[in-house]
């Protein structure tokens, strides 16, 4: 039996914030795979629990009037691998998510949970923050938005407020439109591993140059984070292979990753150059440029 | 912190009472008797309690009872009709898929999804090695496993 004092169920965003309101401990419980986990070793943190797995209203992928990608945050993995939309305007994120757990895990798993828990090795965190993805935040005085690339704070640290809730994430048009993307994951096993590294770029090209360019590393810093130094010094220029090695050779400077029982640091930024080469590369390719 | 909730298992109709901080194996096994459903983990990593919920499968460690209340949930226990074992558990035994027998009725069950899923679509082995990768198993090397769903797969019905 799992070890928790209190449980609530939420039917509604409102009823959720509510819960939270009432009492300071309480923490949300989504699809459960990584808190029924931390529940099953008894972590005095997560005794009182406010269920959200059945909100309705936040599982769903959708596009608005302005043509702008809006996901649910209890959209489970397997959903958004799975939709059509997803597939064909930011393949991205799709191919990411099945990079997480094993099926099982992602037919239960959320990509709002994946989100939220802050960790650096949230495979789904990449991508989106290579999309210049914005999270929309709902508390007791209404909703706020900000980038995802800010809503990550520190390690299991996020921007939400104790009684707030995720309950968006968007992807404009203008920052998926013409736009092309890779992603690898670099970890010990091909399934049911996390990420020693992770690694997102997406990028935009005009007749053999690079027009823009966003690279995203998960677990190479406390946060996933962008390399901004580095995308600001090759915005605009020819695509050549040189490009690839000085996007390669300067990823170090944006990067701060450390060591860990799973690799030392020095490892880390050995697959982080090597993936910024790679990842890179695949992302002009499949934009339709050619590298010579 | 009991809850009623009713719940279809194997496609009989069951209501009954339960703890919320109770996870749906638990239940499966100790207040319904379905002792297919093995513990492995408990953390959600080798799939050994793998069952279907609205056919999808999931692992029943990592899921609270109290979210199966109005799904349908089916265990190996349901699988075979008339004492004939359905077409995946046959091929396990056909291909030797099948040692010590503990991991047996989480892949079956995994199995079982994936060929509904894919049934006569032009599945790779490497693809069907995908869709199992939530299941452990120490003993068969997985091979003659990967072999029975693939003869599942390319059966006609
Ligand atoms: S016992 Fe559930 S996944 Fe291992
Ligand atoms: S048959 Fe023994 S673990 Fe699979």
């Amino acid at each position: 039996m799992f070890n928790f004092k209190s449980y609530a169920r939420a039917g509604s965003v409102q009823e959720a914030i509510q819960l939270l309101g009432q009492n300071p401990e309480a923490h949300l419980i989504a699809g459960g795979t990584d808190m029924l986990v931390k529940l099953h070793k008894g972590k005095a943190q997560f005794d009182h629990l406010v269920d959200i797995h059945d909100i309705a209203e936040l599982n769903y992928i959708t596009q608005n009037d302005a043509n702008d990608i809006i996901i649910g945050p209890l959209t489970s993995f397997t959903q958004v691998a799975e939709s059509e939309l997803i597939c064909k305007r930011i393949p991205v994120l799709s191919q990411a998510v099945l990079t997480i757990g094993g099926p099982q895990v992602r037919n239960m798993a959320t990509i709002g949970g994946n989100l939220c828990n802050g960790v650096p090795s949230a495979d789904s965190a990449t991508p989106l923050i290579a999309l210049n993805a914005a999270v929309t935040i709902e508390g007791r005085d209404g909703s706020r938005q900000m980038p995802l690339e800010s809503f990550f704070l520190g390690p299991s640290q996020v921007a939400l407020e104790q009684d707030e809730i995720l309950t968006a994430i968007t992807i404009t048009r203008d920052n998926y439109t013409d736009y092309f993307g890779h992603f690898h994951k670099y970890a010990m096993r091909e399934a049911m591993d996390i990420s020693t590294i992770g690694c997102s770029a997406v990028c935009k090209i005009n007749d053999g140059t690079l027009q823009d360019l966003r690279l995203a590393f998960g677990v190479a810093a406390p946060v996933p984070i962008r390399c901004k130094g580095t995308e600001d010094k090759v915005r605009g220029r020819k695509i050549s292979p040189k490009l690839l090695t000085d996007i390669a050779n300067n990823v170090p400077s944006d990067v701060r990753p450390r060591t860990s029982w799973r690799a030392a640091k020095d490892f880390r930024l050995q697959i982080i150059t090597t993936l910024a080469h790679r990842v890179v590369e695949q992302a002009i390719l499949s934009a339709g440029g050619t590298i010579q | 912190m009991n809850r009623q909730i009713s719940l279809t298992v194997n496609d009989k109709k069951k209501e009954i009472r339960i703890d919320v901080r109770q996870s749906l194996l638990e239940v499966l096994r100790e207040q319904l008797g379905l002792l297919s459903v093995k513990q492995g983990c408990a953390v959600g990593e080798c799939g050994a309690c793998t069952v279907l919920i609205d056919d999808v499968p999931i692992d029943a460690c990592l899921y609270l009872a109290v979210w199966a209340d109005g799904k349908s949930i089916r265990t190996v226990e349901g699988e075979s009709r008339n004492d004939k074992l359905s077409r995946v558990q046959q091929a396990f035994v056909d291909e030797g898929a099948v040692q010590c027998g503990i991991c047996t009725p989480g892949f079956v069950m995994a199995a079982t999804s994936f060929v509904e899923k894919h049934h006569q679509q032009n599945i790779s082995r490497h693809d069907i090695r995908r869709g199992l990768a939530g299941n452990l198993c120490r003993c068969t090397g997985y091979d003659t496993i990967v072999t029975a769903v693939q003869k599942c797969l390319d059966e006609d019905d």
